[in-house]
């Protein structure tokens, strides 16, 4: 398919990535391109300015401190991130990812791209949430760091503002996470998922049923605690031909209690 | 417009054009570089009919602009064979029937020798994880996971 006319760069450094942003309020930032290139085709986006930022190896890798703390630069790959021996100290995040699509998307994909397109069914947003994620995000000014409650805003909304731009992504360590999706299809788009972390109090995020992740702090991974939460936290999931609003709701509670006993397994 | 000189090698051949950025990769290779053996199935990146291998990477190529492609080498199906001496996969394809109409066939190719380059003895549950961005929609599957089977050391 033919795309809108867009003006094309590709920035050498950070620095000048986020002159060419702040320059045009039509710029965008190209990650992995695997979800804004078909957005683009269905013109649901239409930038006038691509700054491509797959030049950019200040964005890439992973690191695992010494504390245990991972940090994965934006532009990593969802296959690097499966590849990485660094990123085993949080097995939850290879398990997530591996089930992303398929090999040809998870080549091109990037962890930076899956948060900052924020699509309500994609994996990331609910497990970055669970996990305690912070987000580093590099502007004019200097860069910031938001924690996922403050990062995912909207549909396709996130704490990224224009002429911004997500540089890494941080990790505490732990391992005692869960994670549980219905899926269209074996690694397919999400109908409803839920991410479950139990290192410290238990986190349970839902994704799929609100714009947002929606975070849960049951009393206990029991799951009688675990429904209660659930149903206790006033969600209103959108119908699709996919799922009704109410058939979404049973999931979440479903995979909720998935997730949370898969985190409990691994205390 | 915006216009961008991009050099790619493409099975061992150097190509220098100008392209639109707006230009997708696989519309590059198929109109302007007329090798049109990777296919356009679906063009929302869902079927993998386009799958070429991008240094060394497979990508589908309607999810990847042109312009993004320069400098790079890139592996479509046409550099599969050797003349008319077809590689081991696409002789196994041919005998054991993994082609019906044909049209996912570069795609399955190209995703076939990527798996058989990174892990030559693939279990049954490998190969059809590694195929799983490929999309037949003649369901020729069985035979298709058969063919990669019967290559795979």
């Amino acid at each position: 398919m033919l795309l809108r006319e867009v003006e094309y760069a590709k920035p050498a450094s950070v620095a000048d990535a986020l002159s060419l942003l702040a320059a045009n309020d039509g710029a965008r930032a190209l990650a992995g391109g695997q979800t804004l290139i078909n957005v683009m085709k269905a013109r649901a986006a239409s930038p006038d300015v691509l700054v491509d930022l797959n030049g950019l190896d200040a964005l890439k890798g992973i690191e695992l401190a010494g504390d245990g703390t991972l940090t994965i630069g934006a532009m990593t790959t969802y296959t690097e991130l499966l590849e990485s021996a660094e990123a085993k100290a949080r097995p939850i995040l290879g398990e997530v990812v591996g089930t992303i699509a398929d090999v040809q998307v998870r080549n091109r994909g990037t962890v930076g791209g899956n948060v900052c397109a924020n699509d309500p069914t994609n994996h990331l947003p609910p497990l970055m949430t669970a996990i305690g994620a912070r987000f580093h995000i590099a502007g004019a000014g200097g860069e910031r760091e938001v924690p996922a409650g403050e990062f995912f805003l909207g549909v396709y909304m996130t704490a990224v503002g224009p002429g911004e731009l997500l540089t890494k992504i941080t990790i505490p360590a732990g391992k005692s996470d869960g994670f549980a999706a219905i899926t269209l299809g074996v690694d397919g788009t999400c109908i409803c998922n839920a991410a479950a972390s139990l290192n410290g109090s238990l986190r349970v995020a839902l994704g799929c049923v609100d714009a947002v992740p929606v975070l849960l702090q049951p009393a206990s991974a029991e799951e009688g605690a675990v429904r209660e939460a659930v149903r206790g936290a006033g969600i209103d999931p959108p119908s699709d031909v996919h799922a009704s609003a109410e058939y979404r709701l049973h999931l979440a509670e479903v995979l909720a209690v998935r997730a949370a006993r898969q985190a409990q397994e691994r205390t | 417009m915006s216009s961008h000189p991009v050099t790619v090698t493409i099975n061992g051949v150097e190509y220098e054009r100008e392209v639109e950025a707006r230009k997708l990769l696989i519309h590059f290779v198929r109109d302007d570089l007329d090798l049109t053996g990777s296919h356009i199935g679906c063009d929302t990146g869902n079927c993998g009919a386009c799958s070429m291998i991008v240094d060394g990477t497979l990508v589908k190529s309607c999810m990847m602009l042109a312009v993004q492609a320069d400098g790079t080498t890139i592996e479509t199906v046409e550099g599969l064979a050797d003349g008319d001496q077809l590689s081991p996969l696409q002789r196994s394809f041919s005998e054991h029937h993994a082609l019906q109409c044909g049209y996912c066939t570069p795609g399955m190719l190209m995703s076939a020798t990527a798996l058989l380059r990174e892990n030559p003895s693939p279990s049954e549950d490998e190969i059809r994880k590694a195929l799983q961005g490929n999309i037949c929609r003649c369901t020729g599957y069985w035979n298709i996971f058969e063919a990669v089977k019967a290559v795979a050391k």
